[in-house]
């Protein structure tokens, strides 16, 4: 346990990353490390990155500790730990210099992976095991077990806290609970007598979490769903969106069944494809009931043909796209904010698509059940942008919230008795004056309100006619629509510098958490940025006027092309060089420290090529 | 432009149980050509919905794209319908029925539209036994592009282009037969009397019900090296019986021979009267069906009729045990859980 750099000091603040094998059983192991501080009161944020495989291959889990309630990446690993020999030589160099490397040391270290700077700290987890258990999957389960509680008595955790949260996780299942806790206790118990406890970097009990939540922003998705009343789920499987229909089937059978005659208030058609996927939920929404679909990249890129129609017919569609590393097959099981683009402007033709950027859990939550109220006002697609980082990592967040008092709102539909009392019902007749006309669905009059719906040209009464001026109309129409559309989205989200500046920052989804802590960096050296968070595209009058207001605007997000930049400067008229580029498109979320850099390396004055004229130039391009 | 036909009619024309005559069935005047097997088709079914007395506005017709999918706009005026995309109807028609089980779904599509782009969709919605009658307008060409060969141009078939089609034809009925459809049937648009009472089983049928029929091109298919052409048809159909449907509300009145004719109850009650040719084909039987069409496909002949039916069929709700009434009408009361139960929710996630 020496180093030749003095140990980080640290107390309810640091990053701890496992370095584990996938398939081995490490991932309840590590979430049961991070329930638990959370229980002691401390915010965390777990992430897992892990590989498209099911056994076998390198798989980090990374743990931010921040009592300040930071929940991004920070970036840099305070503590590692290692039970993986593939991974270990590189696991080594991530380690920041006064940091800890804890590993299983039942075979020796190679002795040129030391480093001076930091301490090594050798638990022989494998011997252990062999000597405790005699059955190999136990030996391989209980050794992450069995390092959770050695980490216990060197970040001196509350080890009633894992006690009793082992019990709750086993809850039906009590004969594990016995030997799990003694595993804890086998890991605390060789820390204790082998290493002085605790380390310099360690955890106390606080009260900073209140009433949050620890969840992924899937699951709030697929619950909300339900609250808003979504009756049919169409999908096809795909990583990271998957466990979105998983949530929405396992709350449905719990809450929407009926218990005297069995039947389902609910239909979850698993498609053959996203074509179809699509295709059911334009079906189901034409037919008047509140249906979704939920999908990635390469499943965004096959549904927009659809999404076309569902533009042009103006049908209620709600999309979820948990979007991960593109393109093509891409990294299924990496991060990005890569389909920004090829959502807005989804399908062929001239179209334009409602997209909502949620940032944390609750507000999955409420853009899962919100998004059906859109859909059905706004008669058109609605597209909830999320990721892998938000959808499948545990996300601390604000408890999730239902006003009982809530009503749906299913849009402008006409019934018989409003059919009987109007002269001539005109399916894309702009009555009201703001471009959402009236629909009507099957059967509901014997001779009133039918309509044939299309994709191609029709006139107000969705009569079929090729007329240019027709088509005209209607498509000035759908842009006026738009307008209205943009007094209904989510309206971004300010945070006003501490000092008046003209340096602003634009950020989305889960780009949030490490902007917000990259501006408390930049102000403790002087920079000072006011803050916006775009939560839904159309962009509303106030991204406009904020941009204006300010000299210089940094766009923070998860991509290569700038895309939410490359949005705004279609849809107003800034140039280039008033909006900067902050990206991070590694497959990993973006860390606080990464945009720090990249926002000072981009200051006034400091006179830095931006990343696609430097890379052009490279090429040999024209500057 | 779609234009409208006239709205005078014979005062006398007769009338159905609910008071409606074939002109409340029909739709807008057809831009198809003159002589389109589609036409045809389209008069076949406007005549058995209103022989059934079904209310038009309890059915949806949806199709997808081309010549056989603008076709929904000449019938069923007063009913909805949608014209989605190419292949994809079976997708749309499947939310749709999720959506609210008490409306008939009608589903018109094309050979190119089916059995190319959307042979996935069709054979999923067969395999799931989707609650709908599907029908094919089969001309074994495409009519909006110029005449090109489909997949159901049988090989060595020569269209107006005038060279033979190289390729093996797919069989409608047999790939739904393969993926589990429970009412197969095949017939040709120039036989109103046989496709009449197809469409009225049909529509009584719970569960996937497929009709694939012959429907020439007059403009690109009906040439005299076409197996798809009228005379072809005509002088190749061989039929596997004949089918008279008896709705549910009308008696049996006419008696016949026991040992040539068998009359079956469709889960609504109505009841189809079906008269075999040939002893040795059942067509409740799955593999006979198969059997009979593979010999017919071999003999060069076009095998029409009922193929096949599955009296017991289970179909998409069934399996998904969705609620009797119609998810489209459940409100906040049904489908809300409310705040209580998301505070239990939160308390587990802390």
């Amino acid at each position: 346990m020496n180093a030749s750099v003095a140990p980080i000091k640290a107390v309810n603040d640091f990053v701890i990353k496992f370095a584990n094998v996938n398939g081995t059983g490490s991932a309840s192991a590590n979430n049961l490390f991070a329930k638990a501080l959370f229980r002691m009161g401390l915010p965390v944020s777990p992430k897992n990155i892990f590989p498209s495989n099911i056994q076998g291959l390198p798989t980090w889990y990374e743990v931010r500790v921040s009592e300040k309630g930071y929940l991004g990446r920070r970036g840099g690993v305070d503590i590692m730990l290692s039970v993986n020999p593939q991974s270990m030589a590189s696991d080594i160099q991530e380690v920041e210099s006064g940091g800890y490397f804890i590993y299983d040391n039942t075979k020796a270290l190679d002795l040129r992976l030391h480093r001076a700077d930091i301490t090594f700290i050798g638990i022989p987890l494998t011997a252990i095991c062999n000597e405790q258990y005699k059955d190999p999957r136990q030996r391989q389960l209980f050794k992450n077990v069995i390092y959770v509680g050695a980490l216990a008595a060197l970040l001196d955790m509350d080890f009633k806290v894992l006690t009793a949260l082992v019990s709750d996780q086993f809850k039906g299942k009590e004969k594990l609970v016995l030997p799990n806790i003694a595993a804890l206790e086998l890991g605390h118990q060789y820390a204790r007598e082998h290493f002085s406890c605790p380390l310099s970097i360690r955890v106390e009990t606080r009260d900073v979490v209140g009433d949050n939540i620890l969840l992924d922003g899937n699951t709030a998705l697929g619950l909300g769903t339900v609250y808003g009343g979504a009756t049919v789920a169409a999908w096809y499987p795909i990583t990271p969106s998957t466990s979105v229909v998983d949530a929405f089937d396992k709350y449905a059978k719990r809450m929407r069944i009926n218990a005297g005659t069995g039947e389902h208030n609910y239909a979850i058609v698993q498609a053959e494809d996203e074509l179809a996927a699509i295709g059911m939920v334009i079906g189901a929404s034409w037919n008047g009931a509140r249906a979704f679909t939920a999908t990635s990249g390469p499943g965004l890129s096959l549904m927009s043909e659809f999404l076309g129609l569902a533009y042009f017919a103006e049908i209620p569609t709600v999309l979820i796209d948990v979007q991960r590393a593109g393109p093509s097959t891409g990294m299924p099981t990496r991060t990005q904010q890569s389909d920004v683009l090829s959502a807005a402007y989804a399908s062929h033709g001239d179209t334009k698509q409602v997209l909502l950027f949620p940032s944390s859990p609750a507000e999955c939550f409420e853009f899962g059940a919100s998004s059906f109220d859109l859909a059905e006002r706004l008669q058109t697609p609605i597209i909830v942008m999320t990721d892998l980082d938000l959808g499948m990592n545990d996300n601390m967040s604000p408890p999730l919230k239902w006003d009982d008092q809530r009503t749906y709102d299913r849009g402008k539909v006409l019934n018989a008795e409003q059919l009987d009392s109007m002269e001539r019902f005109g399916r894309y007749l702009d009555v009201d004056g703001d471009a959402i006309c009236y629909r009507t669905y099957p059967g509901t009059h014997p001779n009133k309100g039918t309509f044939f719906t299309r994709g191609t040209s029709r006139d107000e009464y969705a009569v079929y006619t090729e007329k240019g001026e027709e088509y005209e109309k209607n498509m000035l129409r759908l842009m006026r629509k738009w307008e209205t559309i943009k007094e209904y989205v989510p309206e971004p989200e300010f945070k006003v510098a501490s000092q008046k500046t003209n340096l602003g920052v634009i950020y989305y989804g889960t780009s949030e958490a490490s902007t917000l802590e990259a501006l408390d960096y930049l102000s403790d050296e002087g920079v000072y940025l006011d803050a916006m968070r775009v939560r839904s595209f159309p962009f509303n009058d106030d991204v406009e006027a904020f941009i204006a207001q300010h000299d210089r605007v940094f766009v923070v997000e998860q991509n290569r092309d700038a895309q939410l930049r490359t949005l705004l400067m279609a849809e107003f008229e800034f140039g280039p060089d008033k909006l900067k580029s902050v990206l991070c498109f590694d497959g990993t979320p973006i860390s606080a420290r990464n945009i720090k850099k990249q926002i000072k390396q981009q200051l006034p004055g400091s006179n830095v090529t931006p990343f696609q004229r430097r890379f052009r130039r490279a090429q040999g391009g024209a500057a | 432009m779609s234009y409208q036909i006239p709205k005078f009619r014979h005062p006398e024309l007769p009338k159905n149980e609910l008071g409606y005559t074939k002109a409340d069935y029909e739709g807008a005047i057809s831009t198809l050509c003159a002589g389109c097997g589609h036409d045809s088709i389209s008069g076949a079914i406007i005549k058995a919905v209103h022989e059934l007395s079904i209310e038009p506005h309890k059915i949806a017709k949806l199709s997808g794209i081309g010549c056989s999918s603008k076709s929904p706009t000449y019938f069923l005026g007063k009913s909805h319908g949608f014209n989605s995309v190419h292949g994809r109807m079976p997708s749309v028609v499947t939310g749709a029925a999720m959506a609210n089980r008490d409306l008939l779904y009608l589903g018109v599509s094309g050979d190119g539209d089916t059995a190319s782009i959307g042979l996935g969709q069709y054979g999923h919605a067969a395999r799931r036994n989707l609650n709908m009658v599907y029908i094919v307008m089969n001309n074994g060409c495409y009519g909006l592009t110029k005449g090109q060969d489909s997949a159901t141009a049988d090989e060595g078939s020569i269209s107006k282009k005038g060279e033979p089609n190289p390729f093996g034809s797919i069989d409608l009925p047999a790939v739904a037969l393969q993926l589990g459809a429970t009412f197969v049937a095949r017939s040709f648009s120039g036989d109103k009397e046989q496709l009449v009472p197809l469409i009225k089983a049909a529509m009584s049928h719970r569960g996937f019900a497929l009709i694939d029929v012959v429907s020439p091109c007059v403009t690109f298919n009906n040439t005299a090296g076409s197996t798809k052409s009228y005379e072809y048809t005509r002088e190749h159909m061989e039929a596997t019986g004949t089918v008279d449907f008896v709705p549910m509300h009308e008696e049996i009145t006419t008696k016949y021979d026991p040992g040539k004719t068998r009359d079956v109850t469709m889960h609504d009650g109505s009841v189809v009267r079906l008269k075999k040719v040939d002893d040795s084909f059942d067509p409740f039987d799955r593999m006979s069906a198969m059997v009979a069409l593979e010999k017919s496909r071999q003999s060069g002949q076009i095998l029409t009729g009922l193929l096949y039916m599955d009296k017991h069929s289970r179909d998409l709700h069934e399996a998904l045990a969705t609620s009797k009434r119609p998810l489209n009408e459940l409100t906040e009361t049904e489908l809300c859980p409310g705040s209580k139960v998301l505070e239990q929710i939160n308390q587990s996630l802390r």
